[in-house]
């Protein structure tokens, strides 16, 4: 018993950033119809903002924390405003194989700099983990936890709440009757990309110090996030957090009494499950944002 | 014009071995050959039926796990205490099985894209890559797991009347390799221009018309599936029988990706398209090796990869035929023709 | 004289999104060998009814059947091998292909070889190709348009490309032919010459469903009218009929437009 409450614990953390992960993607995929490759690099790259400045620039762990978020929104916007702007209008393929292209140049980017070799951060936790009767969390995953909650919450009320949100959804729904009503298409492009990437990097911010860090990490991370968007409907930010806990679940649970080697199958297992039983996601309402 | 054009490369290609001579190079032909017929299975569903398969590595490291598995024997545990046991067998009977059984998980596939389609089909078919590779790396019993399937069999041929011919040699593999090439590339030559290929290319182009006019789609991409899917089998097993070693690596997305930026440099939709973008990609990485690290060659071959989708969309090959011909190949549609499915795709091949 | 055998029925046909009812109890037939020529305002139902007949549409209620097969869960293309036959209004070609080639995939009913015999060019195979490049020659030469063959139909001015689209749809031989709005958009010497080539594919035994806005084209091709408006059928008869009916006229034109 007490294990599976421990797996239910482990699953409230991964399941956190996972929603983050998802709710990026989400995003990205269904206000700009872009199936983004590069997802799972910004993930790898929050991480990497993590170690450079906590171990290389000294910089405290938390201030670090919202540097990579930032840092994820400007290279996510980079990217859409170099690759993705002047394809507007191409095919959804070749946006996707764009995508590609720049997940593999990036990510061979990153081996080439830092190395195959795993890094890890260090944190101000202490290491003895914080035991509440037949289960005990470490103080880094309280944190994690905690952190990805208040990211879920800024996001949701941006969305539903910002001037900034509400174009975001318009252009959702329908691209020009938006632009038709003033708003600037492009820059919500730009900032969606960049707010979802922004997103990603925070995962990989968060959990790059649970975990190891290298250079192949955001791959499995991307993957995951897609399983979530199938999962929980395109722009339906409430499914993806939702979709972010299923597959966490599926993941501990699978882990736990299955077999740990397939953990990582979880994701993919869903994904392919619900694609062929249930297309539009679990949550067939109609697909929204927010 | 072209049957000449095409002669002259057969026998181009046939008379390497007689003056190279260096073995690094004529591993890295071999190769690279073999992961030609890969790129060419690849553009038969990217560039003839239009559908992004990017798992098409699992086909190919189905082929040669099945291949290797066939020609090593093996014993492995199922559920309810059943046990598989198999003795070798000649490795050319790997080979055939090897396409039946990636051709028959083209048909799955296949299946599946009636279900989804462009994006999501993209996604399904990453995730049944990894979860091959997955199986692979974990049903360690059966594949050895990342410890490798090693001291696979060469292929052998019997030769009526002469005895077995083992196929162990780097020259006797090169032709080989190029044999099941030339066959391959037939094979799909006749099969686009044929009544077949008139089906896959009208559901490219209009799907919405093309089945008002009788086409069947879910039949015709199962099909296109089907032998595309064999073909990348054929050359998985060519790889495990001259390697001879097989571990879950060969399912890496990276391999997709590398046959995916050969078609697309090459040029989709154009027979001679995976050629001449396999040869690139497969033999720049030799001759890059003593100035750029893999890592490095990967970021130039990223960034080349987005080049081209931005300079030179359709590829090498049909840009060029594009100078040569006088006819205009490539006009904008007088008036605008509304997407139905969910990409257009210029066609006009001319290999 | 006998009537003509009914090709296509339709049988209560209904059709709701939602809450909004675009198609109520629709009942017609169109004989064999007939032009029968769908018309009404804008928003009346007639490309749900159109889509509904063609496959493309499930109805809510209703049973469409051509020559005795019920139309209803089939699949557009297995309605299009009952010799059922539709043209669109947009994207009526195959766009990166020329006109003959577009005419060789529209002949995809006629050309079936196994795939053996093709790839391996058994003479089944090659006696089959040459039929069908025959074949398109013949069709493309009969909508007029042999100068054009070898250019990409995407190249071709919009009421060439209509053209394509009816050799295309004629190249799958059908027994029964459904335009949607055959002629908007063109001129009307383009009209006159398409009235002309309708005529002419009807003496060949092709029934022929049209929907149409282009009032005199309708009335100067068609056998029988039917007029839809608000998801019903208000009229249905020959064009002199029809030119007449107060409730046809009140339907286009307002009411107090009803002349006595």
């Amino acid at each position: 018993m007490s294990e599976f409450l421990q797996h239910m614990i482990n699953m409230l953390v991964l399941g956190g950033t996972y929603a983050l992960l998802g709710i990026g993607l989400t995003l990205i995929f269904g206000i700009m119809n872009v199936v983004n490759f590069t997802h799972g690099v910004l993930y790898t790259f929050g991480a990497y903002i993590m170690f450079i400045v906590v171990h290389q620039l000294g910089v405290n762990f938390f201030l670090a924390l919202p540097l990579a978020v930032v840092a994820g929104w400007l290279l996510g916007a980079a990217i859409e405003l170099v690759l993705l702007r002047p394809l507007r209008g191409s095919d959804i393929d070749t946006t996707m194989l764009v995508m590609i292209g720049a997940w593999i140049a990036m990510q061979s980017g990153a081996l080439w700099i830092w190395g195959g070799v795993a890094k890890s951060v260090a944190t101000p936790f202490p290491d003895a983990p914080l035991v509440i009767g037949p289960v005990s969390v470490s103080w880094l995953r309280l944190f994690v936890l905690a952190a990805a909650a208040m990211l879920i919450v800024v996001t949701y009320l941006m969305i539903n709440r910002t001037k900034l949100g509400c174009a975001m959804r318009a252009t959702f729904q329908d691209h020009d009757t938006a632009s038709l009503m003033g708003v600037n298409v492009d820059m919500i492009y730009t900032s969606t990309f960049a707010i979802g990437s922004s997103l990603a990097a925070a995962a990989g911010a968060l959990l790059g110090p649970v975990y190891v860090i290298f250079p192949q990490m955001g791959d499995l991370a991307a993957v995951k996030a897609f399983a979530i968007v199938i999962l929980g409907g395109l722009g339906n930010i409430t499914g993806a957090v939702i979709g972010g806990f299923i597959l966490a679940l599926a993941e501990e649970l699978g882990a736990g009494y299955v077999s740990s080697g397939y953990r990582d199958a979880m994701g993919f297992l869903i994904i392919i499950a619900v694609l062929i039983f249930k297309p539009t996601g679990l949550f067939a309402r109609s697909e929204r944002v927010g | 014009m072209r049957a000449a054009v095409a002669i002259l490369t057969i026998v181009a290609f046939a008379s390497v071995p007689l003056w190279l001579r260096d073995p690094y190079l004529m591993n890295a032909l071999i190769t690279t050959g073999i992961f030609i017929i890969g790129a060419m299975s690849l553009n038969l569903l990217l560039g003839f039926t239009g559908q992004l398969s990017l798992g098409h590595i699992a086909f190919f490291g189905i082929g040669a796990y099945v291949s290797a598995l066939t020609s090593l024997g093996f014993d492995a545990g199922l559920p309810f205490g059943l046990r598989m046991v198999h003795e070798p067998w000649p490795p050319i009977v790997g080979f055939v099985l090897a396409i039946i059984i990636a051709g028959f998980c083209g048909y799955l596939v296949g299946l599946l894209s009636f279900r989804v389609r462009g994006a999501y089909f993209v996604i399904v078919t990453i995730s049944f890559a990894e979860v091959v590779r997955l199986v692979a790396l974990n049903w360690v019993e059966l594949t050895q797991g990342p410890l490798a399937l090693t001291n696979i069999p060469s292929i052998a041929i019997g030769l009526p009347g002469l005895g077995d011919l083992t196929l162990r040699t780097k020259l006797q593999n090169y032709y080989l390799v190029l044999s099941v090439a030339v066959i391959a590339y037939v094979l799909i030559w006749r099969l686009v221009h044929s009544h077949f290929g008139r089906a896959m290319r009208g559901l490219m182009e209009n799907e919405t018309l093309a089945v008002s006019v009788g086409i069947d789609v879910t039949k015709t991409l199962t099909l296109a599936a089907v032998i595309s899917a064999g073909i990348a089998g054929a050359a998985g097993s060519l790889y495990a029988h001259y390697i001879r070693i097989i571990d879950p690596e060969v399912f890496a997305f990276i391999n997709t990706v590398t046959m995916v930026i050969m078609v697309i440099t090459g040029g989709k939709g154009s027979l001679a398209g995976p050629i001449v973008g396999g040869m690139i990609f497969g033999l720049l990485p030799v001759f890059l090796r003593p100035i750029m690290a893999p890592e490095a060659q990967w970021i130039a071959y990223g960034g080349v990869l987005i080049v081209i989708l931005f300079v030179l969309p359709r590829g090498i090959v049909p840009s060029l035929a594009q100078r040569f011909t006088k006819r205009p190949s490539r006009t904008e549609a007088v008036t605008p023709v509304a997407p139905v499915t969910f990409s257009k795709r210029d066609v006009k091949e001319h290999a | 004289m006998l009537a003509p055998a009914t090709a296509l029925k339709v049988e209560q046909v209904a059709v709701s999104f939602g809450g909004l009812v675009a198609l109520s109890d629709m009942n017609f037939t169109v004989g064999e060998g007939e032009i029968v020529s769908l018309i009404g305002p804008n928003g009346a139902g007639k490309t749900t009814a159109f889509n509904v007949m063609t496959g493309f549409l499930d109805p809510t209620h209703g049973a469409v059947s051509y020559r005795g097969t019920a139309l209803n869960g089939l699949k557009p293309h297995q309605i299009a091998d009952l010799g059922l036959i539709r043209t669109f209004q947009r994207t009526s070609v195959f766009p990166n292909d020329t006109v003959y080639d577009n005419l060789l995939i529209g002949l995809h009913r006629q050309g079936r070889v196994s795939l053996l015999e093709a790839i391996l060019g058994l003479p089944r195979a090659r006696s089959s190709q040459r039929r069908l490049r025959e074949r398109a020659s013949e069709l493309v030469e009969w909508v007029g348009l042999e100068r054009r063959a070898h250019d990409l139909a995407g190249s071709l001015s919009y009421g060439e490309q209509r053209l394509v689209g009816v050799a295309l749809a004629l190249a799958a031989e059908p027994s029964m032919l459904l335009l949607d709005e055959p002629v908007s958009g063109m001129n009307a010497s383009e009209t006159h010459t398409f009235v002309e080539l309708i005529r002419n594919i009807r003496d060949r035994g092709v029934t022929i469903l049209l929907v149409e806005h282009d009032m005199p084209m309708v009335m100067s091709v068609s056998d029988r009218i039917v007029v839809l408006n608000y998801g019903r059928i208000i009229a249905e008869g020959p064009p002199d009929e029809i030119r007449n009916n107060p409730a046809v006229i009140e339907a286009y034109l307002g009411q107090g437009a009803a002349r006595a």
